[in-house]
Parts: structure tokens; C-alpha cells; sequence
């Protein structure tokens, strides 16, 4: 385990350095010259040739590349050219942001998905079954895009039940501490704000969970049935164990593998989805920073936002392979 | 003896049998499944509606008019009309054009790109599939939408970019898919005795271990056109994929974020095609898999 452990880091090394590569190539990549392009057409000459000096535009790109991963190895993400703040200090409360709504809607995704997909499978062919699948169908073919304006139709406009847009109310003041509210809110002991930043987090994390709630489901569903009918349950029935133990506790252990396995590529649907639900309810995330960027042509923060996303999901893959081992015995990896 | 017997064998009836193909056997278990048939509806319904689109359109679909601004469904315009007063129904019936073309173009690009540069890594296997083995990994490594975003931002926001970027992440899917199967298919003997009688390698790739290589591809090319059709129109929703006066269902529902109060027809109508549409293709793909390889059936 150790021994696989270590070459798994090892492999991970190529994949950075390609990931360092694509990013810092964005800027080269770009038809014509990158700072009379951020800048636009009426730009000087003085304020290109200040652009470009910042950027290191002037400089061969070999030197770049490694002064820019030289950087990037001692924190440094680059400036921004919107607000020329040190992208490192102002991308932490927008990232936290992003973490609070992907793991409220994982949360979500893996209480309701496995939850349904168990109970689809213990009730084969039942009524319950047809409609959690036909559901989960619904569910991997809806744009997320889609059904955030649509719950915020129904639960914002129609209902008025929940707040549709941003991370709590205007009035409310928030003092960051990790800058993930609901934490904050409870270090702090408050209540009536807590409820209020979980509020604000119901329809952005329903949407963001829908589709992984959804894949999670029907695989629970199916490698359920797969280890219902195998012969350690039949033997566990057979000594009289009731249902309900044999189900969640038998066969929920052995149907973990593949749920773990789409949890973890479902990740990456997460903070990819992340950036058209933060889009929709003005949740101001990583994917809202990205969005802004590409919109100001803020390309530092482009790159190092995109960055910082893969190299988080590339993290999370890595976790999810080696907690496989953890979880299975029967995986060996030699 | 002789002419007893040849008699007896005569007087077998004949039971003509259809010749069986693998192809024939994969339609007759795929038409069995209700599921994956009216999956196969919904999509040729909208490839109907898209071929047809000039003809069965009641409106122009750019044709603007200020009068009749945001109207809700009625007689004369059965889904509403939008912010300029152009008729939804027209302009989602022209859309399924944009919306199908992008969809079936991004995995054409993906699965020829894909398949070329996984054959050879398979096929050559050493430096040529560690090389292709590592683009792969790379591209992998980006959250596909957001790849996909960082590519439209390099190239510009507009439809043909857009489909490019949505191309792009698709090939590694591809390119793996084909490679593990040709690192099985190389193999096989008929491969050997290819090689054997001095084939050379492009007829061996191309002719013999393409087509055998093909089921997982027909499989999860139909399931990536419902997953491709909704990124560009998400792409297209960020303002990074189709521009005015281009009509595609995800910029149809990004003009209609602002009007989600006054008009919520504008929202609803344009998310029901891309709902159905992604579906159809889901369903029918997911019947594809079971007909074509029951392995893999869930």
C-alpha cells in the first residue's frame, strides 16, 4: 500500500507538469498580442509594453515558463489585472465558497442518491423502483443551468420560500473566520444566521447535486441487486438476519466500490458545475472568479483559477484510488 | 439403403432461417427494449424537426416584433413569444438545426481524433502510447466544462469555438476507450496470421482491428452526443458559444434569465427541448449497450 502509494504521487508528477504547461500556454494561445488584447483596441503603446512587462511577455518563453512555475511552487498565482491585487490574497474566500457548495451538494448527492438506490433495489420492480429510476433518467439528462432557473421559478418567485440568489442576506453581517459561513456562522454561536446561510445554500446545492445524486443512484441501485443475490446474503437471510440488517449492512458494504468510484469522477461534474450554478445564484465562488476573468479577459486569474480547480480534482481522484485499498481488502495493489 | 435415406433426409421440412449477423442480433434485442425505442423516437422526432425546420416553423424564428413582446402561450404563438416578440416555438424548432449539428459534429471530430491517436497508442504501443497515454491523463485532469471554458477563452467566444472546446475534451474518452480495446483485439490470430502474411500496419489498423473495435465507440459516441448537446448549449449559456442572431436552445434560455418573472415561458420551453433531446439520446444509448455488448449491461 505504501510502496503503491508512493508511485501513485510519482505518476502524479507528468500530469502536473503537462497541467502547468496547458495553463501557461493559454496566454500564448491567443490570436495576436495577448496585452493589446486584454487591454483592448485603444490601448497605448506605454500601457502594452507595461502589460506585457507585467505578464513577462517580454522575456523568452522558456523563462517564462519557469519563473512562472518557479511562482507557482513558492504560492505565487500572479496579479490580477482587474483589481492588481496578488491573485493568492483575494482567491481564498471565493474558493471556500466553491468548497461550502460542493460539499453541501456531495452531501446531498450521497445521502439522497445512495439512499434511493438501496431502497430501488430492495424493492425490485416496485412502484418505488420505477419512479427513483425514471428520476434518476430525468436527472443525468437535465442542464443544471436549467434547473436552477427553474427552482428559482418555483421555490423564489412562485413560492417565495427560499432566497434565489447570493450566500445570505443583505442585512445579515458575517464576520469571516474560515470564510465557509456555515462554520463561521457556528463558531460564532449564531443561529439566526446560520439558518440564513443555509437557506441561501438549498437551491444552489440541490441543483449542483441533481445529476451526481442521480448517476449515484442508479449504480447503488445496480450493484446492489448484483450483491443481493450473491450467496453471503442468502446465507445471512437464510440464519434469519431481518431485512433491513442484511441490506444496509451486509450488501451496503460490498456495493461501496463503485459508488466511491462515481463519487470520485463525479467531482469533477461537481466543480465543473460549480461554475454555471455559482453563474445562476450569484454565489460568489471560483467559478464565478473565472467567469468574471474571462469576461474582463483577466487572464492571470483565468490560468491560475483553472489550475487551481484540476489540481484539486486531481487531488481528490488520488484520495478516492487510494482510499479503494482502504475500504476493499481484496484490492491489492502490487 | 441409399435412396431410403437420401428420401428420409428429403422429407425434412426446410426451416429457412435468416442469416443471423451480429448486427441483425443487436436490432432485434435493442427493438425489444421499449425503453431504448422510444429513446430512437424522441431522437428522430427532433432530427425530423430539424430537417424540417423551414417548412414546419409557423414564424420566422429572427423575425422580430415589438408589439407582441413577451406574450404567454395563445392560439397565435403556442409557446409565447420572447423579449423581441419573436415566436418561441419557430426559434426552438431552428434551434433543434443548431442544437443536433453541434452535437453530432463535436463527436465526429472527438471520435475520429479520439480513435487515430488511441489505435496507435495501442497498436505501436512503448514511447508512441506513453506519449498519447500522458496527453490523455493531462486533459483528463481538467474538469471537462471548465477545459472546455479555458479553451473558448483562448479561441473567443462564438459557436464554432465553442464546438471546437467541446471536441477537445471529448477525444480522450475516445482515445482510451479504443485503445484498451485494441491492446485486446491486437491479440486475437487473425491478427497474428494478418501480420503473417506480411499485411502491412495501416491495412491491419483500418481494416481489421478498427472495425472490431467498434462496438464501445457506436455505444458511448450515442451517449456523448446527449452529454456534448448539453455543453455547448451551458457553453452558450455563459455568453462563450453561440452569438446573435444565432438561435440555440442555451443562449435562448440565458436571454431568458432576466425575464424569469414577467415571462417564465421564455425559460421553461427552451430547457424542456434540451431535457428531451439529452434523454432520447441517453435512452437510446443506454439500449445500444445493452443489444451490443450484454456485458456491459447494468
Amino acid at each position: 500500500m505504501f510502496a503503491y502509494t508512493i508511485r501513485r504521487l510519482f505518476m502524479l508528477i507528468p500530469v502536473l507538469i503537462g497541467m502547468s504547461i496547458l495553463v501557461f500556454s493559454i496566454i500564448y494561445l491567443i490570436p495576436g498580442n495577448p496585452a493589446q488584447i486584454i487591454l483592448g483596441q485603444r490601448a497605448t503603446v506605454e500601457a502594452i509594453a507595461q502589460v506585457e512587462q507585467q505578464l513577462g511577455l517580454d522575456q523568452p518563453w522558456y523563462i517564462q515558463y519557469f519563473d512562472y512555475v518557479g511562482g507557482l511552487l513558492q504560492g505565487d498565482l500572479g496579479t490580477s489585472i482587474k483589481t492588481k491585487v496578488p491573485i493568492s490574497n483575494e482567491i481564498y474566500p471565493y474558493l471556500a465558497a466553491t468548497i461550502e457548495l460542493t460539499v453541501v451538494a456531495i452531501i446531498i448527492a450521497i445521502v439522497i442518491g445512495v439512499n434511493a438506490g438501496i431502497v430501488s433495489a430492495w424493492l425490485h420492480n416496485s412502484w418505488f423502483d420505477y419512479i427513483a429510476m425514471i428520476f434518476a433518467l430525468i436527472g443525468v439528462s437535465m442542464p443544471i443551468f436549467w434547473l436552477g432557473l427553474m427552482e428559482q421559478y418555483i421555490f423564489s418567485v412562485q413560492l417565495e420560500w427560499l432566497p434565489s440568489t447570493g450566500r445570505y442576506d443583505a442585512s445579515t453581517v458575517i464576520t469571516p473566520i474560515t470564510h465557509l459561513y456555515l462554520v463561521d456562522t457556528l463558531l460564532q454561536g449564531n443561529m439566526a444566521h446560520f439558518w440564513d446561510v443555509s437557506k441561501h445554500l438549498i437551491l444552489p446545492g440541490l441543483a449542483l447535486a441533481t445529476i451526481p445524486m442521480a448517476i449515484i443512484a442508479r449504480i447503488t441501485r445496480s450493484s446492489m441487486l448484483e450483491v443481493m443475490r450473491s450467496d453471503f446474503i442468502r446465507t445471512a437471510r437464510a440464519k434469519g438476519l431481518n431485512s433491513f440488517w442484511v441490506v444496509y449492512k451486509h450488501s451496503l458494504k460490498n456495493a461501496v466500490i463503485p459508488v466511491l468510484t462515481v463519487i470520485g469522477l463525479q467531482t469533477g461534474l461537481l466543480l465543473g458545475g460549480a461554475i454555471l450554478t455559482e453563474t445562476i445564484f450569484g454565489w460568489p465562488g471560483i467559478g464565478r472568479y473565472i467567469y468574471d476573468a474571462i469576461n474582463y479577459r483577466d487572464y492571470p486569474v483565468i490560468q491560475s483559477g483553472i489550475l487551481l480547480v484540476a489540481t484539486i480534482f486531481v487531488m481528490i481522484n488520488l484520495i478516492v484510488d487510494l482510499l479503494y485499498a482502504a475500504i476493499d481488502p481484496r484490492i491489492t495493489y502490487n | 439403403m441409399a435412396p431410403s435415406s437420401s428420401a428420409k433426409v428429403n422429407d425434412i421440412p426446410v426451416v429457412k432461417e435468416r442469416a443471423s449477423s451480429p448486427w441483425r442480433d443487436a436490432w432485434r434485442n435493442f427493438s425489444k427494449n421499449k425503453v431504448a425505442i422510444m429513446g430512437l423516437v424522441i431522437v428522430v422526432f427532433f432530427i425530423l424537426l430539424a430537417i424540417l425546420a423551414p417548412v414546419i416553423m409557423p414564424y420566422d424564428y429572427a423575425k422580430t416584433n415589438l408589439l407582441d413582446r413577451l406574450q404567454g402561450p395563445s392560439a397565435e404563438h403556442w409557446l409565447g413569444t420572447d423579449d423581441f416578440g419573436r415566436d418561441i416555438l419557430s426559434r426552438i424548432i431552428y434551434g433543434a438545426r443548431i442544437s443536433l449539428w453541434v452535437g453530432f459534429s463535436c463527436v465526429i471530430g472527438s471520435v475520429i481524433v479520439g480513435c487515430t491517436l488511441g489505435i496507435l497508442a495501442g497498436y505501436y504501443g512503448k514511447w508512441v502510447d506513453i506519449v498519447i497515454s500522458r496527453i490523455f491523463d493531462i486533459l483528463l485532469a481538467f474538469p471537462s466544462i471548465l477545459l472546455a471554458i479555458a479553451i473558448v477563452a483562448i479561441l473567443g467566444p462564438d459557436l464554432q469555438n465553442a464546438l471546437i472546446a467541446i471536441a477537445v475534451i471529448n477525444v480522450p474518452n475516445f482515445g482510451r476507450l479504443i485503445r484498451s480495446k485494441v491492446l485486446s483485439v491486437k491479440e486475437e490470430e487473425y491478427i497474428t496470421a494478418a501480420k503473417s502474411v506480411g499485411m502491412n500496419d495501416f491495412r491491419i489498423l483500418f481494416r481489421h482491428i478498427l472495425p472490431n473495435s467498434m462496438t464501445p465507440i457506436i455505444v458511448q459516441g450515442t451517449l456523448a452526443i446527449a452529454t456534448a448537446i448539453i455543453e455547448v448549449a451551458a457553453l452558450s449559456f455563459l455568453g462563450l458559444g453561440a452569438q446573435s442572431p444565432d438561435v440555440d436552445w442555451g443562449k435562448m434560455l440565458a436571454d431568458s434569465k432576466q425575464y424569469l418573472v414577467q415571462a417564465p415561458w421564455t425559460m421553461i420551453f427552451p430547457g424542456l427541448a434540451i431535457m428531451l433531446t439529452v434523454l432520447g439520446f441517453n435512452l437510446m444509448g443506454d439500449g445500444l449497450r445493452d443489444a451490443l455488448d450484454p456485458k456491459m449491461k447494468q
